[in-house]
């Protein structure tokens, strides 16, 4: 199947796009999308822990399962910010 | 909403309190508008800043911001909201957020106005990008989970206190 990936802010630098097409085994989760890109980019694997994940514009956990056609996204850490 | 064009705050006002968008006991009920505007700082750690860059996933950002409206309606019924955030790139001294929210009375319109800009920063899928002189830094915080229920908290201590 196929997905498309969406990469934000340092992800997006990294992996030199935003907007990536990718094919996965069907029945894949959210987690062996991002092991895919890691596999490609070694250097996006400090994100590990601190990314977020989406699955057609909505927040989904790293086991959420990818279906054929859908857009994964990735989201860095936001700014937070001092109050 | 989101935008690359610059922020006015006199149309976002006008969002929150036009007859079109309220039912009019809403709208001849407003007492207090609270605005907030969040601007380009020209230092960061005492570097000079030259400009910023906003980028957004802007649908799920929409989605977030719709849910701070949940969370504010769960806790303030009366308070209208709107949150308008820019992107694309911002010179110092300009306006990357306004958000603006009206109420019967100030107390909680100024508290509700806080709380929405403090949600932003920790769930809305924007980053801001620096530049400096000598080159350019994505800022990164917090991780983004709207479900943190202990993240919510401290927004809501941070607008109360």
């Amino acid at each position: 199947m196929q997905v498309k990936i969406r990469l934000f802010a340092r992800l997006r630098d990294i992996c030199g796009s935003g907007e990536i097409i990718r094919n996965l085994p069907t029945e894949a989760i959210v987690e062996d999308v991002w092991k895919l890109l890691t596999d490609e980019h070694p250097v996006l694997a400090s994100y590990t822990s601190s990314i977020s994940s989406a699955i057609n514009t909505e927040y989904v956990k790293q086991d959420a399962v990818v279906h054929d056609g859908d857009e994964v996204a990735f989201l860095p850490p936001v700014s937070g910010g001092n109050s | 909403m989101i935008t690359n064009k610059p922020l006015e705050l006199k149309h976002v006002i006008d969002t929150v309190t036009s007859t079109e968008c309220n039912t009019e006991t809403k709208t001849t009920s407003i007492g207090a508008i609270t605005s907030f505007l969040g601007v380009v700082r020209g230092s960061h750690a005492g570097k000079r800043v030259l400009h910023l860059e906003y980028e957004a996933y802007v649908p799920l950002a929409l989605e977030t911001f719709k849910r701070i409206d949940m969370e504010i309606n769960e806790k303030w019924p009366e308070i209208r909201l709107a949150i308008h955030h820019r992107t694309g790139r911002l010179e110092v001294g300009e306006a990357s957020i306004v958000i603006v929210t009206t109420s019967e009375h100030r107390d909680n319109s100024f508290t509700a106005c806080h709380y929405a800009i403090e949600r932003v920063k920790q769930i809305a899928p924007i980053w801001k990008c620096e530049f400096f002189e000598d080159g350019n830094t994505w800022i990164e915080g917090a991780t983004v989970d709207p479900e943190d229920v202990e993240a919510k908290v401290i927004a809501y201590q941070r607008a109360c206190k």
